[in-house]
């Protein structure tokens, strides 16, 4: 058992965990925070898509204790409160999710997307960008459209802000 | 109430929990001192089982137990079944061996369950696992469907002589034999439909649990049907009786068909939770769900198409060798038969149809129902047929089309189906007209120009849906009846829940059967909630596949609703002081018909509880009403999809251009979430045809068993969709809706790949048409094009 201590949504949290523990299986196990999800074992998927120190990353493929001292984003955390994130909104809006699974990765991968690339986005970036990312229910039509909104909101909340 | 009843695109009431990580999955659910289960699986594809030793895994650290196929026998638990009867020719019955839920004697594909180990944790039934000594007799493994009935290969049952569980046939072959002889032309194809694997994006989990004290299981698992899982797992597997098992299938991520069946991992969690006296949970990783998991397709079928002289279709012939797999699984013996060949009038006019499918074992995985389940594959025979017969005969292949559709209905196939409505010419004008078909010339001149192959395919489909009529089906084999019940119970306060057997796993039925009630009983979907996946909630339901949720569920809504209205009158006339039949219902609201008296539905709804005010000999207090619904007739959603494709012929990568489809579901409830099914099923679709290919090697071996030899279609591979519909309402149903959840993955392969060999000059390439296919065929049109 090793110690970790890092901020997860805002909040320091401290754990002893195997060495072996993914960031996954920390975050879905110790921190019962279950929006991450598991979708393959190869880290093809992106289902388990969480933000550490502002990138997104496969959560599968972390281990936690390379995690010490970092701050970690899941689904949970994104929203301000009862606010929703823009993306969230977007992805409800454009009926970009089916069944669910891969929506949490989907989000958090969008974010990251338009932090990265700013918010004029074009539709044959979007589709490049989201290679790490499986969809089965969508056909990924309407997660575009979403990301495309998502990202104007993100801009225009930013501008808000400023 | 039109701003959020049945024709509205109303954002989807489930989508909170999802965009903001609250969604309950089997494996978000933890149960208070829960085991985790861990199975051996086969590493060969067929082999004798000579012994298993386990003495070491049991003796390993938290290990709680240790399980085989022995145990289970010793427990009289019986096998996996198969719930649908196929006779063949002769009329045999079909030769299934057993089932078992772990391997008894025999391994029969590479991933059968071997044994299982409970631990502590899952680490400790991973390492425990590994110390699982078995003595494997090996035999010859059985890949090829083409050649798995010859003399001389390995018997995979002992039951089914020459690997052939049935040798099933449709139609009037003499008929078929003599319109051949007549015909002005023939089109004959070879057509491999390539076996996928589903891969839902969550993968299937379950978690036992037992309580000693009621004597009581409860099974959570990733079910789109809990009621027939308790059933099969209670009436034939014999875990416990139905009242001491409750099934429940909470959030689902994804089915396809993949999780209609009973498997052998849930059955051993339900059982095993009472041997060691602990929750057990179990997970699938992805290696596991490519290994266990239902595959779909794989069918090896030759195809004739007759014509006369002026392009009518005089008949059509199939001889199709469909791959079941190592075991039956729970539908698997209808998918190629009746779920197949009565589909393969296609939208067409044909006078006569025969055709033939041999069953067959492989030392492979199990083969079941994957979105569309037989209809998918009768629309690529169909569909290929007619393209190529008016390449062949030099007629356009949208006209040639048209003057085959059938233009009047009600029609009757000559393999079974009666199809009830449908304006197939319709569909086909707005496709041409939105996929720009007259500039397809100047396109194709540009592509070339550029140094492309420009294509483009059609394909014209036909579903049999709203699966079924139970007298109907069992009088095809099936072994259950496939109504659909609903319950509506009405709150003192007029808000209302929805008890239905029917399960949404991305579906979004919380939505739009709340939209049915709005249009029904005029209550806004916010005082709705839908209540489905648990069968102590839900009393008996048949659940979610075969595009029959809206036409079938939603139908026994709508009944629901309609003796909901009756009783509510009943209340309302004795509370008004009316005459029984003296108040109508309108908006919600009960009107005194020929007076200004009336009530809202609330005040109803709390007369019927406060009861003060009527005759409880005359109405009984309170407001619920139950209905079963059992569907008159199948219904038939149709449509035309146009791909239109361009192919480097230095890489043979090809590039969707556009799509264009025009589909006829009949009435819609939520166009949104309609085109969103609609989507997605393109997607598969395009999957099966330009990427997913399952690959076993000689030996049995499954060489593309991960996202990373397996390739599934990213948001790279796809296009955005033009998606428009043209409806005729469906008769068959109170709401006149069709269903729509398979109609992209059944109309999609065929489309892209008339487009590809369009492109090509070629008549034949196999699904998936990698770019390494395409390249080679390019090649030999580039060299064909160059020597003319
Ligand atoms: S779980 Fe699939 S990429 Fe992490
Ligand atoms: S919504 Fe089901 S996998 Fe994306």
């Amino acid at each position: 058992m090793i110690k970790l201590s890092l901020t997860v949504n805002g909040r320091r949290v401290a754990a002893d965990i195997d060495p072996r523990t993914l960031l996954v299986d920390f975050l879905r196990n110790n921190q019962r925070l279950t929006g991450t999800h598991v979708g393959c074992d190869t880290s093809q998927c992106g289902a388990c898509t969480v933000h550490l120190d502002g990138r997104s990353v496969k959560a599968c493929a972390v281990l936690a204790a390379s995690c010490e001292g970092a701050e970690v984003v899941t689904i949970e955390g994104l929203s301000n409160g009862t606010t929703l994130h823009p993306m969230q909104e977007a992805f409800r809006e454009h009926h970009a999710l089916q069944c669910g699974f891969c929506t949490p990765g989907m989000i958090m991968a969008a974010v990251d997307i338009v932090n990265r690339n700013g918010s004029s986005l074009d539709e044959a970036i979007i589709r490049q960008e989201l290679e790490g990312n499986l969809c089965r229910c969508t056909g990924y039509h309407n997660i575009v459209r979403a990301i495309e909104t998502g990202a104007a909101a993100m801009a225009g909340a930013k501008i808000a802000a400023e | 109430m039109t701003d959020q009843g049945i024709g509205a695109s109303v954002k989807r009431k489930e989508d909170l929990r999802f965009i903001t990580g609250k969604g309950q999955y089997v494996d978000d659910i933890n149960r208070h001192g829960q085991a985790y289960a861990v199975f051996a699986r086969s590493p060969v594809a067929h082999a004798t089982i000579n012994s298993i030793d386990v003495s070491e895994a049991l003796a390993s650290p938290g290990v709680l137990g240790v399980y085989t196929g022995a145990d289970l026998a010793a427990d009289k638990i019986g096998g996996l079944i198969c719930g649908w009867m196929i006779h063949s020719k002769d009329g045999s019955p079909m030769k299934a061996g057993a089932h078992p839920a772990l391997a008894q004697g025999k391994v029969r594909y590479v991933g059968d369950h071997v044994a299982v180990v409970i631990a502590e944790t899952l680490d400790q039934a991973k390492d425990a696992v590994g110390l699982i000594q078995v003595d494997y007799g090996e035999l010859p493994a059985v890949v090829d469907v083409a050649t798995a009935q010859a003399a001389g290969k390995a018997q995979i049952h002992d039951e089914a002589p020459n690997n052939t569980v049935y040798q099933w046939h449709l139609g009037d072959k003499d008929a078929v034999d003599v319109a051949f002889s007549k015909a002005a032309h023939v089109t004959k194809l070879g057509i491999v439909n390539n076996r996928l694997v589903p891969n839902a994006m969550e993968p299937r989990a379950a978690i036992g649990d037992y309580d000693a004290g009621q004597d009581q299981f409860t099974l959570y698992t990733t079910s789109q049907n809990p009621h027939v899982a308790r059933l099969v797992l209670s009436a034939f597997i014999g875990i416990a009786p139905e009242n001491k098992l409750r099934v429940i299938a909470p959030d689902v991520g994804g089915g396809f068909g993949s999780k209609i069946f009973i498997y052998a991992e849930e059955t051993v969690c339900i059982w095993a939770a009472k041997k060691v006296g602990r929750p057990v949970k179990w997970v699938a990783e992805r290696t596991e769900a490519f290994l266990a998991d239902a595959h779909g397709r794989d069918h090896v079928t030759t195809a004739e198409l007759a014509l006369d002289a002026s392009g009518k279709i005089l008949a059509l012939r199939a001889s199709t060798k469909a791959n079941l797999g190592a075991y039956l699984s729970t539908f698997a013996s209808s998918v190629p038969t009746y779920l197949y060949a009565p589909l393969l009038s296609g939208q067409y006019d044909i006078p006569a149809i025969y055709c033939e499918v041999d069953g067959v074992y492989t030392t492979t995985t199990p083969v079941d129902a994957y979105r569309g389940a037989g209809r998918p594959e009768a629309t690529y025979v169909v569909e290929r047929l007619i393209e190529v017969a008016a390449r062949e005969t030099g007629r356009d292949p949208a006209e040639f089309r048209r003057q085959n559709f059938i233009k009047a209905f009600p029609h009757q196939t000559p393999v079974i189906m009666a199809y009830d409505a449908g304006d197939y010419a319709a569909c086909l004008d707005k496709a041409l007209a939105m996929a720009d078909y007259k500039g397809l010339a100047a396109r194709k001149a540009a592509s070339a120009k550029a140094g492309k192959l420009r294509g483009l395919g059609f394909s014209a489909y036909i579903e049999a849906c709203g699966i079924a009529p139970s007298r109907a089906v069992g009088s095809l084999g099936a072994g259950v009846g496939l109504w659909e019940s609903a319950e509506i119970r009405v709150n003192p306060v007029g808000t209302i829940e929805v008890l239905t057997g029917s399960h949404s796993h991305g579906q979004g039925h919380e939505t739009t059967f709340a939209q049915v009630i709005a249009s029904k009983l005029g209550v806004p979907i916010e005082q709705v909630s839908i209540v489905h996946g648990d069968t102590d909630k839900v009393q008996m339901g048949m659940g979610t596949y075969g595009s029959r949720s809206g036409a079938v569920g939603a139908s026994a809504i709508v009944k629901a609703s309609e003796k909901i209205i009756a009783k509510g009158k009943r209340v309302a006339a004795a509370c008004m002081e009316l005459p029984e039949d003296g108040v109508d219902f309108e908006n919600g609201e009960f009107l005194g018909r020929g007076t200004n008296k009336k009530m809202t539905f609330g005040e109803v709804a709390l007369q019927a509880y406060v009861a003060h005010k009527f005759d409880p000999e005359v109405i009984e207090p309170g407001l619920k009403e139950g209905s079963f619904y059992d569907p008159k007739n199948f219904t038939f959603p149709s449509g035309v999809h146009i791909a239109e494709i361009e192919i480097d012929p230095e890489t043979g990568h090809t590039t969707i251009d556009r799509w264009t489809a025009v589909d006829d579901f009949g009435i819609l409830i939520n166009p949104m979430i309609v085109e969103g099914q609609v989507h997605g099923g393109i997607a598969q679709g395009v999957g099966q045809a330009l990427l997913e290919h399952t690959v076993y090697d000689e030996n049995g071996q499954l060489l593309t068993g991960s996202f990373m030899d397996y390739a599934m279609p990213r948001a790279d591979d796809l296009p955005s969709y033009k998606v428009a519909m043209s409806s005729t309402p469906c008769p068959s149903n109170p709401l006149g809706v069709k269903g729509c959840g398979e109609a992209g993955a059944i109309a999609a392969p065929a489309a892209l790949m008339n487009a590809i060999t369009d492109a090509l000059g070629h008549e034949n390439i196999a699904m998936p048409a990698t770019p390494q296919a395409v390249w080679r065929a390019a090649q030999a049109t580039t060299r064909k094009q160059a020597a003319e």
